[in-house]
């Protein structure tokens, strides 16, 4: 899959995905729209198509799913960064986001190509790749359901 | 030889294991989002209703239609399908599971993220978000990656005026906020904590990213848990290799505060005595417990505060307790206000929220940039600092009197 760069930096919060201010509603939208608010009111215009590349640690804090469905419902196509907080990591998972967990900074600028591949376990952006951690084989199977609420609604 | 988390998880660090959860919890935040997410996995019927655990705390009483018609459809569904559920005015779901509900060895699984908690009873105890929770309803269990740990060994006693949330913030700043990712934390060592103590302690586990904080069951958790009836075995630690080892001498620890917006910026509050504050704040599943509101008691008995100072007990064991002693009257008459049992402000939604440019000192556990309140900053502490800052209207060390 190939999308735009929208750079984050270090130890994102889940806060700082979406504000627990927005979180009293089912609307998925609603997460969309404000995602990233208070880090930077503008980004949500740029999430449709895009893959963002963060730095250690990204959604660290409350256990929230609403970050990782406002992600998904805003477009975005996967998440890059050199860690990521074990519960956002589930939640995206579950939600069918795919991540990228990659071992040093990937070398890019906003609104660069990039092309992801859970299938490789690899990120490419300007002529150089990177590998990416491959993910379990339960992961996978939740993934390829397109999420865990298809997997149980198949298994169940 | 194996870590606590190996032997409770029965598998080598780094397999994956399926697991049958011992007790799930979610509160009115997190279990709305599940409940959506158990419908729409079309599953039937709920797996060991008995076992699951539904608490309001986040948002409560209900602030307005919305939040109160979310409520109202999750407690029906609660109440139909047996599940044991505890309404506003119990406390903060931690809290109330700490009240005789947890035992050392158990599997807990909370779709909340300072689940952690939990550990302090060596229990394995962790967040998970809405759909995993939905998928434990719908199963009874769920898959964990056994994780890898590192020691924290707390040694000797704390000082006068230094407490268990020093010792947390200075952990957190030690390993940094995400020194833990992916692991879990034992602490162990030769110290005086009481249940109480560790409780704050493992809660804060999350913050440096960690899975799990755990401490080994021992006579005082055993003494604790006979207090609610409940009988518990020690745990006895085994020779194991940690990723990681550090030591923490109690007798060093001094009172310290963690700097917007950053957990794991500690600094000793003596760098910082004179930043004036709008507001103190005293609760949460951190530091909201009765030794806690006995401590702010203790400082504040007789005297007035001089900034808004919003206490909200951690559950309603914690505020009756507190009424029978007069802890509760001590903190009244000292010009403070009282809220519900449960989060309080500290998930940013209501109940003392800070206005823009406003700073504050708070109890809670996070001091991420906008969380409980839009422009504003909040400084961590312990109760200690914030009942001493509370009677100076300013950043103040525990000891120099106003």
């Amino acid at each position: 899959m190939i999308g735009k760069v929208v750079k984050a930096g270090d130890d994102i919060d889940t806060d700082l995905i979406i504000a627990g201010r927005y979180l009293r509603t089912k609307d998925k939208r609603l997460w969309a729209q404000h995602a990233f608010e208070d880090l930077d009111p503008g980004m949500s215009s740029r999430l449709r198509g895009s893959v963002i590349v963060a730095g250690k640690n990204f959604g660290c804090g409350s256990s929230r799913e609403q970050a990782a469905i406002a992600l998904k419902e805003a477009g975005v196509v996967g998440v890059v960064a050199t860690s990521f907080a074990r519960i956002f990591f589930r939640n995206a998972i579950n939600r069918g986001l795919p991540l990228f967990e990659v071992e040093g900074p990937v070398v890019c600028e906003d609104g660069d190509d990039i092309d992801v591949s859970l299938e490789d376990s690899c990120v490419e952006t300007g002529g150089k790749r990177y590998r990416s951690l491959r993910l379990s084989d339960r992961m996978m199977e939740i993934i390829d359901a397109g999420g865990i609420i298809e997997l149980r609604r198949r298994d169940l | 030889m194996s870590t606590l988390s190996e032997r409770i998880l029965k598998g080598e660090e780094g397999s994956f294991v399926d697991v049958k959860v011992d007790r799930a919890i979610a509160h009115d935040g997190t279990g709305i989002q599940a409940l959506t997410a158990f419908r729409e996995m079309e599953a039937k019927k709920i797996c060991n209703p008995e076992r699951i655990t539904i608490i309001y705390d986040h948002i409560v009483p209900a602030n307005n239609s919305t939040t109160a018609d979310l409520q109202a459809e999750l407690r029906r569904f609660a109440f139909e399908r047996g599940i044991d559920f505890h309404d506003i005015g119990s406390g903060v779901c931690h809290q109330v599971m700490s009240e005789g509900r947890v035992l050392p060895g158990e599997i807990v699984i909370g779709a909340d993220s300072h689940t952690c908690t939990m550990g302090a009873f060596g229990a394995f105890s962790t967040g998970v978000g809405a759909s995993d929770m939905a998928s434990i309803w719908a199963t009874g269990g769920t898959w964990l990656k056994v994780p890898e740990t590192i020691n924290i060994r707390l040694e000797g006693r704390l000082p006068r005026f230094s407490e268990p949330k020093d010792v947390a913030l200075r952990y957190v700043g030690m390993l940094g906020a995400d020194g833990a990712t992916y692991k879990a934390i034992e602490f162990t060592g030769e110290n005086d904590l009481g249940m109480e103590g560790r409780l704050t302690i493992s809660n804060m586990a999350i913050e440096a990213g960690a899975k799990a904080g755990l401490f080994y069951s021992d006579a005082e958790t055993c003494r604790y848990l006979r207090e609610y009836g409940m009988d518990a075995e020690p745990q006895k630690t085994e020779d194991c290799d940690y990723v990681r080892e550090e030591t923490l001498d109690l007798d060093d620890v001094e009172p310290v505060l963690a700097v917007p917006h950053r957990v794991d910026n500690v600094k000793p509050v003596s760098d910082l005595e004179g930043i004036p504050l709008d507001q103190v704040f005293v609760g949460t599943c951190t530091n909201g417990r009765y030794e806690d509101l006995k401590r702010f008691a203790d400082v504040v008995r007789g005297k007035k505060v001089k900034v808004r100072t919003v206490v909200v007990p951690a559950s309603r064991a914690v505020l009756l307790r507190a009424m029978e002693t007069g802890v509760l009257r001590d903190i009244v008459e000292s010009g403070a206000t009282i809220g519900t049992p449960g989060c309080g402000p500290c998930l940013g939604a209501h109940q003392g929220v800070l206005g823009e440019g406003e700073v504050g000192l708070s109890t809670a556990n996070r001091n991420f940039k906008n969380r409980m309140g839009v422009g504003a900053e909040y400084y961590l502490s312990s109760p200690t600092t914030a009942a001493f800052s509370a009677l100076r209207g300013e950043i103040a060390s525990p000891g120099v009197r106003p």
